[in-house]
């Protein structure tokens, strides 16, 4: 029994290297990513996956190796009797140390891209505000200031242009929200009470999904928004036309919305 | 628990005397002071909170797979207004309780309260904890948290359904989850019970495992479980003063309005939230500086058992005591200034996030020696494969894949994009379930016969093993892969985004696994009712172990010994030259004129 045992233990590291290698090529893998340090988080992603893999398979393959080898019904090798190695302790005290700290290194660059070197001298593309369960947007008007009489009002569709910085500015009227662009690489929570700057640079056109990914209350899961990234002069027009739109009715979006749950 | 035994220790702590003989059925089963039936009845609750814990998992699988459709048999009975599908607002109490139950009423009692309760004192040879009635109280302690949290599940609007974490505002604010006041407010008070119960017992075993040695049992003979259960007392003696504040603060900002946690000019659900003048991200600090450590509380002692059970059947001393030792150590230093990785995202300071990702980092480094020191001590041994061996080395084997999936969300970039995604529910449940509770299915099979004087079944116990350890991995493996693309947590339909549509099939294998390891644990319970009052009778020492509570006859009578236990080495000497047999239990005294026998003192 004790082989077979030994294999259901080895079936972990083959399964487990196995679904990780069929995955990616059927459609189970990171959505394509479309933002400019998205590669730095992808590239992490895969450098910790071949680390912890090679990890995983030598420390699971010796686990599978012991008990196949020294299972007590088959083996005939008398019990090796030790409290242990000083010299095995130290090198493996050292090399996952080393090797903890250089990821620990390696990985503070993208970090401060993303979270920490916000573009300067830069008015905000887009002041996003969430609220339970939908996502307020309000776009500078002609003027290219926020807070002023022209600014545009929208709800849940939020459109940017392509191959520019971004600059959004993160709010929360009620609760904690999580504003999550899966494709562009971006999560940061909506916290009431903060103002929260996210900038990222989209890299090709499409449409795409805002989730939220912190719980905000029964309707979470439909608090769902789009992403629309469309050439500069496509998001102008559009601008333009919701700004016209809103002048016209002069009723600024936020009172249509106030009953939509 | 008779108290026959009794006349053969009577130099033995006075306190015994005064309960041991005339002791009624009411002191000696119920309000006992006797620390095995006090382990022995948070053992059972701990269990049958573990089904509760359990199904309400299975519910929320049913929703991931098939989502709005009528849950067999239960879904008729309990939403019938809906044609028996699960309500957004259901599925949010759902996992908010699987994991408030799993975590407060199942792992940190069923460790510290089951495990701690019934082994320290017999471990280090004492006839029973330091503080009995404090004992007992913290066991009587549970009830009013169970009670919390069963009227929570019936009050208007149901249990708390802000995910076990309760981050206001929306766990503070009334209006932000209509109908929610008293279930939420349950909650709290719910979890400021099991933070006492927590501490008396705390206080007791630090106290017990530092006094109350045996002659002989120096710091380093203890056996490792009982270094995990001292280090996890620390942590809680330390952490939990913080979660209880927190908790308090809360109730407060609930019932009174305080605004601990409420930022100004908070407008919830068209309702004003009242003057605030808090903070949000206080409560994460509160929160997460009591949790983060509590992660260890739910390992470390399980850590200890698979150290022993592992060392009993590889007929082999542990390989490296001492860095273990200091491991566990270093992982309760460490564990105080790792919170905030849970808090990458929150909108703290993300300098700060880089400070908590360097300490982070190292954290994984003790856990990288202990499993290092687990290969070691199975490397050259005579491996008997027992089932609670093989839960042992499942909990290795497990431990390496979740030890391992931590490194990438500790890597903050990364976890820019799996934070809150599927990952880290994989992540924890192969730290909890294929770790801790693994371990702890390990450490019944093994002590079951010296809890009660009966062998489970062996042969049910590998079936039991073989189906949880498939179902196991069958159900949460897959789960990385549902992280790596994106797909959150928490939501109860996550497809109808057009990013997640496609896993649906994937979630359908999951719950079926999940539904399957729910079914194997039917086994367990059979076995274990079973085993009883049916089982075979065993004698002291059945898997011919060295530490001291297999000196003890089985069941251990009040008092636990009838000899008083001398100690003259560490519990990990199997396979010792000194003897002819392979092991050499921690009292026998060395052969005459050895010269090995190690100064016999008083600690």
């Amino acid at each position: 029994m004790g082989k077979l045992w030994s294999l259901l233990f080895l079936l972990v590291p083959v399964l487990g290297v196995g679904l990780f290698l069929w995955a990616p090529s059927n459609g189970y893998w990171l959505p394509r990513d479309i933002s400019k340090h998205g590669w730095q988080i992808d590239h992490l992603f895969n450098f910790i996956l071949v680390l912890t893999g090679l990890v995983f398979v030598a420390t699971e393959g010796l686990l599978f190796w012991f008990l196949w080898r020294y299972d007590a019904k088959t083996s005939s090798t008398p019990v090796k009797y030790t409290h242990g190695s000083h010299n095995l302790e130290v090198i493996w005290t050292i090399l996952p140390a080393a090797t903890l700290l250089f990821i620990a290194i390696y990985q503070m660059n993208a970090w401060a891209d993303v979270k920490m070197r916000k573009p300067k001298d830069m008015p905000p593309t887009v002041e996003v505000t969430a609220r339970q369960f939908e996502w307020r947007l309000r776009y500078p008007g002609p003027d290219g200031k926020l807070g002023t009489i022209d600014d545009v009002h929208h709800v849940n569709d939020l459109h940017i242009p392509v191959d520019e910085e971004v600059l959004v500015e993160l709010k929360s009227m009620d609760v904690l929200h999580d504003f999550f662009l899966p494709n562009l690489r971006i999560k940061q929570d909506a916290v009431p009470g903060m103002t929260i700057p996210v900038w990222f640079r989209a890299t090709d056109v499409g449409t795409y999904d805002l989730v939220c990914a912190e719980l905000c209350g029964w309707g979470h899961y439909k608090m769902k928004g789009r992403l629309t990234i469309e050439s500069r002069a496509q998001f102008d027009q559009w601008l333009a036309k919701m700004g016209e739109a809103e002048q016209a009715t002069q009723e600024p979006a936020e009172e249509e919305s106030e009953d939509s749950e | 628990m008779s108290s026959t035994t009794f006349g053969a220790h009577a130099h033995e702590a006075g306190h015994a005397h005064e309960h041991g003989h005339s002791a009624g059925f009411l002191r000696t089963y119920v309000f006992s002071l006797d620390h095995k039936v006090i382990g022995i009845q948070f053992l059972f609750s701990t269990l049958l909170w573990f089904v509760v814990g359990g199904l309400l998992a299975l519910a929320v699988r049913w929703q991931l797979a098939w989502p709005w459709t009528s849950m067999p048999f239960v879904g008729p009975r309990l939403f019938a207004g809906e044609g028996g599908q699960i309500s957004p607002e259901f599925y949010t109490m759902l996992f908010t309780m699987h994991a408030s139950v799993m975590i407060f009423f199942v792992i940190i009692p069923i460790l510290a309260g089951a495990f701690g309760n019934f082994l320290i004192p017999l471990m280090i040879g004492a006839d029973d904890m330091a503080f009995p009635t404090l004992n007992m109280l913290s066991y009587w302690f549970m009830w009013p948290a169970f009670a919390c949290m069963i009227m929570s599940f019936f009050v208007p609007g149901g249990a708390g359904a802000s995910g076990w974490t309760a981050y206001p505002p929306l766990s503070a604010v009334e209006s932000a989850a209509p109908g929610s006041m008293n279930g939420q407010t349950l909650w709290l008070l719910g979890l400021i019970f099991v933070g006492i119960s927590s501490m008396m017992g705390s206080v007791n075993y630090m106290t017990t495992i530092i006094q109350m040695r045996a002659p002989g049992m120096t710091m380093f003979r203890l056996p490792m479980t009982i270094w995990g259960m001292f280090i996890t007392a620390v942590l809680q003696a330390f952490a939990l003063p913080v979660l209880t504040a927190a908790l308090f603060m809360q109730v407060l900002d609930r019932v009174l309005g305080t605004g601990f946690f409420i930022p100004e000019g908070l407008v919830v659900n068209n309702v004003s939230a009242g003057a605030g003048g808090g903070q949000p991200l206080l409560w994460q600090h509160l929160f997460w500086f009591y949790s983060h450590p509590a992660v260890y509380i739910m390992i470390l002692p399980a850590m200890g058992m698979v150290s022993d059970i592992i060392s009993c059947f590889a007929r082999k001393p542990l390989f490296g005591y001492k860095p273990m030792v200091y491991s566990i150590s270093g992982i309760a230093g460490l564990g105080f200034i790792v919170w905030g990785h849970h808090m990458f995202m929150s909108g703290m300071n993300p300098a700060l996030g880089m400070t908590f990702m360097v300490s982070t980092m190292m954290i994984a480094l003790p856990s990288a020696v202990k499993t290092f020191n687990w290969l070691g001590t199975i490397w050259g041994g005579k491996i008997q494969f027992t089932t609670p061996m093989l839960f042992a080395l499942s909990f290795v084997s497990m431990f390496i894949i979740g030890g391992l999936s931590g490194i990438f969300m500790a890597a903050t970039p990364v976890d820019i994009f799996i934070h809150d995604t599927y990952f880290i529910v994989a992540h924890i449940h192969y730290v909890l379930f294929g770790g801790t509770a693994f371990g702890v299915f390990g450490g019944i099979y093994f002590w079951f016969p010296k809890m009660f004087g009966r062998m489970m079944n062996e042969f049910w116990g590998k079936v039991h093993f073989a189906l949880s350890f498939i179902f196991f991995n069958g159900t949460f493996y897959a789960m990385h892969i549902l992280g790596a693309g994106g797909f959150p947590r928490r939501l109860a339909d996550p497809y109808h985004y057009d990013t997640f549509n496609h896993l649906q099939g994937m979630n359908q294998f999951i719950t079926i696994c999940a539904l399957g390891m729910g079914a194997a644990q039917i086994i367990f319970a059979v076995n274990f009712v079973y085993s009883l009052f049916l089982g075979p009778k065993c004698g002291r020492n059945p898997w011919h172990a060295n530490s001291l509570e297999w000196f003890a006859p089985s069941p251990p009578g009040h008092g636990n010994f009838d000899v008083q236990p001398v100690v003259y080495r560490g519990p990990y000497e199997y396979g010792s030259p000194e003897v002819d047999i392979d092991y050499y239990p921690q009292t026998q005294p060395p052969p005459e004129g050895s010269g090995g026998a190690v100064a016999v003192g008083h600690h």
